[in-house]
């Protein structure tokens, strides 16, 4: 260890990351999101256990009823599980993002000369491996039960992409209350208390019937964003309307984008 | 001459509060200066700017010679950062901790493999290299904490209330820790509210409370600046010791302290004993102890922070709380 700084050594340091380094340290941080995944076995449940318990809750249970057929609900509930799950899993941004500010972890990454966006961005690729693996599992549930892709390679990567696209966005609502809340436990509560009035007053599990009053018919259908992607998810792994669908949802993650990352920066530099 | 740090006017506010008042500080390549104060007093909002994490509202910084806002990046090449919370992920093991922060200072996976290992082996981790760290003792984490600033061989390095909450056992382990990286010639600018630490590791201190360096010095140098002696008398009688305080009160016009029969008072120089025998014989005051000594570090520290009572967990991070209102 030196003991001191001489000039000529503190002149040549860099004022900045260079491009692949940044690249590098988004990549062992978003390594570092998995590894976590080793340590506490409770994520795993998360992105697997529950998929599954809910894929096999609703086509056995709800099924029947609702179309008549485990068979012919499948068409329904998947894409429908597909999207709530995904949600779920976008929490876990927020989440992460909240432990590491309340323990310290992300002052000690403040502290070193990486990229600044490293930590957050390494985070987002993380999660968006945690996703992938999380909509493989519905699909892979779903087809074991009867569940039939009637599209093709492009249209599974398609309804990946726009899932990915729609909770990219997402995330930054839980990454807001991360921010904001003393601890992780009130984003969890959050979650809860969002996300399953959100898929439930979608028509990703049903198809509003007639008894529905009109407002909330209008509601589950045409406004709340999640009927949105639910239904070109639908479109792009069972076949129907995409493109319009799609682009509502596109839109959708757009004004979420537009309203909570400028938000997220405020309450980032506040925190900070 | 060149300093490691050196900071000047530095103000910082958090909505209403103003953390920092005007901090100026300086310290010498290869230093250890110890920055003491009260709960609030804005030591962790001194560090969080020296570290780059927050901008000063006004007042300037350099660390290394590089200023701390403009050459941010360069700062953070040069130093090491230990938080007052121990700021390492307690879903990753000893080994994993470590590695990851090699990583991302640049080592290859075989460099950062084994400057990990070399640092769990020095601060006694090694049989808990492959455990979570939220298995780890509070005495592991901070030597966790400690390791991973270290990953980088900082030649400056923050220590943000290193031993706070720390059994006896792990604090004087952690402070040879400490005169092991000032040895190797590391400058530390180390926070604390425990005025042994900072006599124990300081080369300097600077005293710091409501946002303001109210003194500094060595801790002689301290201890001198406040008058220095302290005299301390216990009446024969415990019936006379309200009697004896009133006397000495007003002989020498300041009110001493009493605590079970004893009295203390701090004195200007020693040619105020006799004077005080002299006063409480007349008086009629049977004195049964009579001692003139050196004051402590602590009564420095009290009489300097207005000796007011603190409330509040010790392990408050006065920054994060007011940042986060």
């Amino acid at each position: 260890m030196t003991a001191t700084i001489p000039a000529a050594q503190a002149a040549v340091l860099p004022r900045k990351v260079t491009p692949v380094t940044a690249l590098r340290n988004v990549l062992t941080l978003a390594w570092r999101g998995l590894v976590q995944i080793k340590h506490n076995p409770m994520e795993l449940v998360d992105l697997s256990i529950q998929p599954i318990m809910f894929v096999l809750l609703f086509s056995y249970v709800f099924g029947p009823s609702i179309s008549g057929s485990v068979a012919a609900y499948l068409p329904v509930v998947i894409p429908g599980i597909i999207a709530q799950n995904a949600l779920f899993a976008s929490m876990s941004t927020g989440l992460g993002l909240n432990v590491d500010i309340t323990k310290g972890v992300f002052d000690r990454f403040r502290s070193l000369p990486i990229a600044r966006t490293a930590p957050l961005l390494g985070r987002i690729l993380a999660d968006v491996v945690k996703q992938a693996w999380s909509m493989l599992v519905v699909l892979v549930v779903g087809v074991v039960i009867g569940f039939r892709i009637e599209t093709g390679v492009l249209g599974v990567l398609g309804a990946f992409l726009l899932l990915l696209a729609f909770t990219l966005m997402f995330a930054w609502i839980t990454v807001l209350v991360g921010l904001t809340a003393s601890d992780a436990e009130k984003v969890q509560v959050f979650g809860f208390t969002a996300i399953f009035p959100l898929t439930f007053l979608s028509n990703a599990f049903v198809v509003p019937a007639e008894g529905t009053p009109g407002w909330l018919k209008t509601f589950m259908t045409d406004i709340n964003p999640v009927s949105q992607l639910t239904t070109a998810l639908r479109g792009l792994l069972v076949g129907g309307p995409v493109l319009q669908h799609a682009l509502i949802t596109l839109a959708w993650a757009a004004v979420m984008a537009a309203v909570f990352i400028p938000l997220c920066l405020r309450a980032f530099r506040r925190r900070t | 001459m060149t300093y490691a740090i050196r900071a000047e006017g530095l103000v910082k506010r958090f909505g209403e509060t103003r953390a920092l008042d005007g901090v100026s500080l300086a310290v010498p390549p290869g230093r250890v200066l110890g920055v003491l104060g009260p709960n609030g007093a804005g030591k962790t909002t001194t560090v969080r700017v020296l570290a780059t994490l927050i901008r000063p509202d006004a007042g300037t910084a350099e660390v290394g010679g590089h200023d701390v806002v403009r050459e941010g990046h360069r700062v953070r090449r040069l130093i090491g950062l230990t938080g007052q919370y121990a700021g390492v992920d307690e879903m990753l093991t000893g080994t994993e901790n470590l590695m990851l922060i090699g990583r991302l200072l640049g080592l290859s996976r075989a460099g950062a493999r084994a400057r990990a290992a070399e640092l769990l082996r020095r601060f006694e981790l090694w049989d808990a290299r492959d455990r979570a760290a939220k298995t780890f003792s509070g005495g592991m984490r901070r030597r966790l904490d400690l390791a991973a600033s270290l990953v980088g061989h900082p030649s400056i390095l923050y220590l943000d209330e290193p031993t706070t909450g720390l059994d006896p056992r792990s604090r004087n382990g952690l402070w040879d820790m400490v005169r092991g990286l000032a040895e190797d010639g590391v400058t530390v600018l180390l926070t604390t509210q425990y005025l042994e630490e900072a006599d124990q590791l300081a080369d300097e201190i600077v005293v710091i409370d409501h946002g303001r360096v109210i003194a500094e010095g060595t801790s002689d140098q301290l201890k001198a600046q406040t008058g220095g002696q302290v005299l301390e008398l216990r009446p024969v009688h415990e019936a006379e010791v309200d009697k004896a305080a009133l006397v000495v009160a007003e002989l020498l016009g300041s009110a001493p302290e009493v605590n079970q029969g004893l009295l203390t008072v701090p004195v200007g120089d020693s040619r105020a004993m006799p004077a005080v025998v002299r006063a409480l014989d007349d008086a009629g005051v049977a004195v049964g102890e009579l001692s003139l000594r050196k004051a402590s570090l602590d009564e420095v520290f009290f009489a300097l922070t207005g000796n007011r009572e603190r409330t509040g967990s010790p392990a408050a991070d006065e920054g994060r709380e007011e940042a986060s209102v």
